[in-house]
């Protein structure tokens, strides 16, 4: 039987498990007098049979199907004879893939060597062996827990508690899935860079000032050995993002302060699910608005006025940034602002303020903490936004502070060292990880100050 | 006209056993009355301020019906009645912090030394000035204790220098009697300190612009007994130098600072009188019932 129909067929059982612990006592109960006579409603002794059935078996065949591979690959191996067996990992696996096309009918047989024919055939046997094993093993494991469970049911046993204990380990077991994930991402991401530093020095990396990771594929080639200097693309990417900031802070800010203090009802009703509406459009048509309708205007605009603006420049991907933050920024300052309590504008109109005093000298300031962290984290996000710098802000990695120039920033590079074909372990792919890997930890920095200041201002007020 | 009947059930024996009863007949009565009149000396000679004819009302429900009432210069005027009879509203007309709530419509004529409050032409803010108000919950802004009591004169440019302004701050937190406790630590943050401080900081902060009336919005009930009775002491103060209207739910309270109390009924005013008749003679069914632990 394949996976997908076994694990079809085994909640078939457990749809059986249910229904036939829970009549099992609803009977039991019916002689003793009433439900209220058992430690647990039905329904629970129902959920314990089904768990009892599903977790153990879906553990098991997960197991199994991450396992078998493995097995069978060794066995299949062992009885390859020794000569053909490469010592080299990417040969081997090379090998192992052709066995592997071959056995699933990818490669036509006839025109193989007939030691791989083999092979495959026993990759074959072996495979429906493990299938057939796995079918067989899992329902008869199946089988013998209902019946576990059926049998279970008592008017004594109170399966409430221990469905509840299941279920908070389930509940447990997916926030570590979670958890380990982020934690594999940090150090595949940390072991690809320490590799790339083995390359290039760190501090090279770090303070070099110049980019440009054509390396040469083959020793006999000519061009450039690469330099990864990071720097131009951490001044790009800080470039922009000051752009960014430029047009999304003050407009972010006083949207928020109009909604929050000033628009009445139905104002607000109307606006804050547009500006949520902005905040919902995917970043790559930003791209698309900034490369197609921004920059040429920025362009044409600069020719008229004797400016020459690059077509491709900071300026273009920054403002258009910038609008992409502006309903992070409100929506954030728009809470806080919210969060200061009424108490603070009534003290300060009490004491003869008007409404704007009271804006600017009580509810900014009592909001302001709140209101950095949030900056903050917009920060955070222009860094490492990716899709419209990608499209609009170019490639060329100039050392230039000056918005109307080219720049390119540290997620552009990793796109572009990341995509086309790539050697694996050469400096520039692996520079990508490194580059990763900075961002990361920029962020995070970033992420950890403000969620601090934020926290810290809730606490203010409670 | 449905007076009669209020002083009919008014002057039936108060130990009768089916007090209860009347009572709530008097205010059955009183829902039903289109007009009524507030019983007591209401009206002085002498008034600070002036309420005449004055309605309140949340967009379609009305909190005040038909209030005529004098504030005299100088005194303390106490207001008591059962929770959602309209007081703090009533208090609010006084210096419009009404305005701040949308649905809010307030009619009537509201006097201070002759002065419309409620005359388009005039300023609020300069009136709030003039007129200002301590919260139930102490409520010091988010800044020093300094900053707390500089925001007033600050903000209506009462000192000149930098001089007088510490003299103002200290002289305001000396009347509110936090000095001692405060000269040191000035510049820290004001809501570090207990509640009965930040209180008397919110006083403070009042009297700093110099108001000529101070409107108390249950300013104890959110305070231990100890932080309490510095209040009530600063009240009798205070009265000395402003007139003042206390909101407050305890009677005791109203008996010890109050020298006259206006009891308020389902957005009535139905009794006002010198708080020692009040608490000792009271004339209306109601005010007795309220005063001796018969409503909430
Ligand atoms: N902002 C408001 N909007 C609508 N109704 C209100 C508002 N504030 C008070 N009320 C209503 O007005 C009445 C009087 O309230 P309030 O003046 O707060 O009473 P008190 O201070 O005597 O407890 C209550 O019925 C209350 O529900
Ligand atoms: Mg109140």
């Amino acid at each position: 039987m394949q996976t997908s129909t076994l694990v079809l067929f085994l909640f078939v059982i457990a749809v059986f498990a249910f229904y036939s612990s829970q009549n099992r006592s609803i009977s039991i109960a019916g002689k003793l007098g009433g439900i209220r006579k058992l430690s647990s409603l039905p329904s629970y002794y129902g959920t314990y049979s089904v768990l009892l059935t599903l977790v153990p078996v879906l553990l098991f065949i997960s197991l199994w199907i991450s396992l078998d591979q493995l097995v069978i690959e060794r066995l299949v191996v062992e009885k390859i004879p020794k000569e053909y067996v490469p010592l080299n990992t990417s040969d081997y696996q090379l090998m192992i893939n052709k066995i592997m096309s071959i056995s699933g009918g990818i490669i036509k047989n006839d025109s193989v060597p007939s030691w791989q024919l083999d092979a495959a055939v026993r990759m074959r046997q072996l495979s429906v062996i493990s299938q057939w094993s796995i079918t067989c093993l899992s329902i008869f494991m199946a089988s013998i827990l209902v019946y576990w469970g059926f049998r279970r049911v008592s008017e004594n046993f109170n399966a409430r508690p221990v469905v509840e204990t299941i279920m908070e380990r389930m509940l447990l077991a997916s926030a570590c899935i979670a958890i380990f994930t982020t934690i594999g991402i940090i150090f595949s991401v940390l072991f690809e860079s320490i590799q790339f530093f083995r390359k290039v020095p760190l501090f090279d990396f770090i303070f070099g000032l110049e980019w440009s990771p054509q390396t040469a594929i083959r020793e006999d080639q000519v061009g450039s050995s690469g330099s990864f200097g990071a720097v131009p693309l951490f001044v790009g990417t800080i470039l922009i993002s000051l752009v960014a900031m430029v047009i999304a802070v003050p407009i972010g800010l006083m949207s928020a302060i109009y909604l929050a203090e000033y628009a009445n009802t139905s104002v607000r009703a109307f606006a804050k699910p547009t500006l949520e509406i902005l905040a919902g459009i995917p970043t790559v048509v930003y791209g698309f608005f900034a490369a197609i309708t921004v920059a040429p205007v920025l362009r044409d605009f600069g020719e008229s006025v004797g400016l020459d603006i690059a077509s491709e420049s900071a300026l273009a991907a920054g403002a258009v940034m910038g609008i992409m933050i502006i309903p992070f920024i409100s929506s954030i300052a728009d809470d806080v602002i919210s969060a200061v309590p009424q108490s603070m504008r009534d003290g300060s109109l009490a004491m003869g303020a008007t409404h704007s005093e009271t804006v600017k000298r009580v509810v900014i300031p009592a909001a302001l903490p709140g209101i950095v962290g949030g900056i903050l984290l917009a920060i955070s996000r222009a860094i490492g936004e990716t899709m419209i710098v990608v499209m609009a802000a170019g490639l060329a990695a100039n050392l230039s502070i000056n918005p109307l120039d080219a720049v390119t920033t540290v997620t552009v590079q990793i796109v572009t060292l990341l995509t086309g074909d790539q050697e694996f372990d050469s400096a520039k792919t692996l520079a990508a990880f490194a580059l990763g890997l900075m961002l990361f930890v920029v962020t995070l920095m970033l992420n950890i100050f403000a969620l601090q200041i934020v926290k810290k201002y809730r606490e203010q007020y409670e | 006209m449905s007076n009669s009947k209020l002083s009919q059930s008014i002057s039936t024996d108060g130990a009768d056993p089916k007090i209860s009863e009347q009572v709530l007949d008097v205010e059955k009565d009183l829902l039903s009355m289109e007009s009524y009149s507030t019983i007591g000396n209401n009206l002085v000679e002498d008034a600070k301020m002036s309420v005449r004819n004055v309605n309140v009302f949340y967009g379609d429900k009305q909190a005040i019906f038909d209030v005529h009432m004098d504030i005299k210069k100088n005194e303390v005027i106490a207001m008591i009645g059962p929770s959602g009879c309209g007081k703090s509203t009533f208090l609010r007309t006084l210096n419009r912090m009404n305005d701040t709530i949308d649905s809010c419509v307030v009619s009537g004529e509201v006097t201070m030394d002759g002065e419309n409050l409620y005359d388009p032409k005039l300023d609020v803010v300069e009136l709030r000035a003039r007129v200002g108000m301590v919260f139930q919950k102490p409520n010091p802004f988010p800044k020093s204790i300094f900053e707390n009591v500089a925001y007033g004169p600050r903000l209506h440019g009462l000192a000149d220098s930098k001089v007088d302004l510490d003299e103002l701050v200290e002289n305001s937190l000396k009347k509110a009697g936090l000095w001692e406790e405060a000269k040191d630590r000035l510049h820290q943050p004001g809501t570090g300190l207990s509640g009965g401080q930040q209180q008397r900081l919110c006083i403070a902060r009042a009297i700093a612009v110099e108001p000529e009336v101070i409107l108390m919005d249950e300013p104890c009930s959110a305070l231990d007994p100890i932080a309490t009775a510095r209040i009530e002491e600063l009240i009798e103060e205070l009265s000395q130098n402003f007139t003042i209207a206390i909101v407050t739910h305890s009677m005791q309270q109203a008996a010890r600072v109050s020298h006259r109390t206006a009891y308020f009924h389902l957005g009535k005013l139905i009794e006002v009188n010198p708080t020692e008749t009040v608490f000792t003679m009271p004339e209306h069914k109601l005010t007795e019932a309220y005063i001796t632990g018969r409503f909430g």
